[in-house]
């Protein structure tokens, strides 16, 4: 059995993406990032362990990631932003994501681990999802396709291996890291 | 081994790394990266669809983001369960409608929580599907492939959430 057949075996793969939400789930709760408190605490620069989960997430998937698609084993999933629709709706989400205290996953997360608040807050996700859905046609021009960025991946932008900006990257993450250790944050 | 999967919360790095390992997981053997927000997109578009099918099949964003039972659905059931899980083996599930800073803050009015909830959760719904994905789909997957939408994206999720953090709470920080 190769990849490719595991990859479109379609009961197969809605089983493993349920099998990857219980992974998912189960380390966002035991990271403690499923509590309000916690979002709200990194989002008021009291609490950094948002900050902390994430940074080391980037930089074991980056390595893995890179390394597997050398080797020709993956692919990448990049899609060009722009203007409108990255910043825009990354503005947005910030401003839901302060309001309502978890995110998409971690709200996921901390309904099941009994915050009631997150559950009604999944619901007003879906509503929010929906209502963009309807004025989707309305949005493209206006507003998702104003200011495309000039190219998808960073090491296009710079010109350089993927390899080398993964490199960066991670040097970069790890200064963030021991500079947030060191700070006693 | 049994210790440490009851201890209460584990190391922010840990965590981390094992989210990293399972989003090598997800390209090998799905081909994707991880994310949840299309799963809030698709479960709009089979309630949209239990309404009226003729309706979602003339939406331009359904026949993009299929309203199925797929992979990128299935994996929000999953995290629910995951987290029901470890809550569980934590000895931490508790049935919480108003958390504790909310509750200091604003006071501990159920409903009033319930509304402020569902408001930010709409805001951030429309947000994510604007931006094309949220903080595990952009902030996490996007990132770590070195994609220049998902770092502009994260530091405006974050940008948007400390300033409308400091509207509601105060700036705190220094």
């Amino acid at each position: 059995m190769t990849l490719e057949t595991v990859r479109q075996n379609r009961p197969a793969q809605a089983a493993l993406g349920l099998l990857f939400g219980v992974v998912f789930g189960f380390l966002l709760q035991k990271g403690g990032v499923t509590l309000y408190d916690v979002i709200l605490g990194q989002l008021l620069l009291v609490d950094f362990t948002v900050v902390k989960v994430m940074l080391s997430a980037i930089l074991v998937g980056m390595i893995g990631v890179h390394a597997m698609r050398a080797a020709g084993l993956v692919r990448l999933h990049v899609r060009a932003g722009s203007f409108g629709s990255t910043v825009v709706g990354g503005l947005i989400f910030g401003a839901g994501f302060a309001v309502l205290g978890y995110c998409p996953g971690t709200a996921a997360g901390a309904a099941g681990s009994g915050a009631l608040d997150a559950a009604v807050g999944m619901a007003g996700i879906v509503i929010g999802a929906g209502i963009f859905a309807r004025l989707y046609p309305a949005l493209g021009k206006p507003l998702l396709d104003r200011g495309k960025f000039p190219a998808a991946t960073l090491p296009e932008l710079f010109g350089v291996s993927p390899g080398l900006m993964a490199g960066a990257v991670a040097v970069m993450i790890v200064v963030i890291l021991a500079a947030l250790a060191a700070l006693g944050l | 081994m049994i210790e440490s999967l009851s201890a209460a919360t584990w190391s922010p790095y840990i965590v981390g790394a094992g989210i990293g390992i399972l989003i090598w997981m997800t390209f090998l053997l799905s081909d994707r990266p991880l994310g949840a927000s299309t799963a809030y997109a698709k479960t709009a578009g089979m309630i949209e669809k239990a309404i009226s099918r003729k309706k979602v099949e003339s939406m331009p964003y359904y026949r993009e983001v299929t309203p199925t039972a797929d992979w990128q659905w299935t994996i929000l059931p999953g995290v629910i369960i995951g987290g029901f899980v470890s809550a569980v083996v934590s000895g931490t599930f508790d049935l919480v409608s108003v958390p504790p800073l909310f509750a200091a803050t604003f006071g501990a009015d159920t409903l009033f929580r319930f509304a402020v909830a569902l408001a930010g959760g709409i805001i951030m719904g429309f947000g994510a599907r604007c931006a094309g994905g949220c903080t595990s789909g952009h902030g996490i997957s996007g990132t770590l492939q070195l994609s220049i939408a998902s770092w502009v994206a994260v530091a405006c999720f974050f940008a948007g959430g400390i300033l409308a953090a400091g509207m509601l709470f105060g700036f705190r920080f220094p």
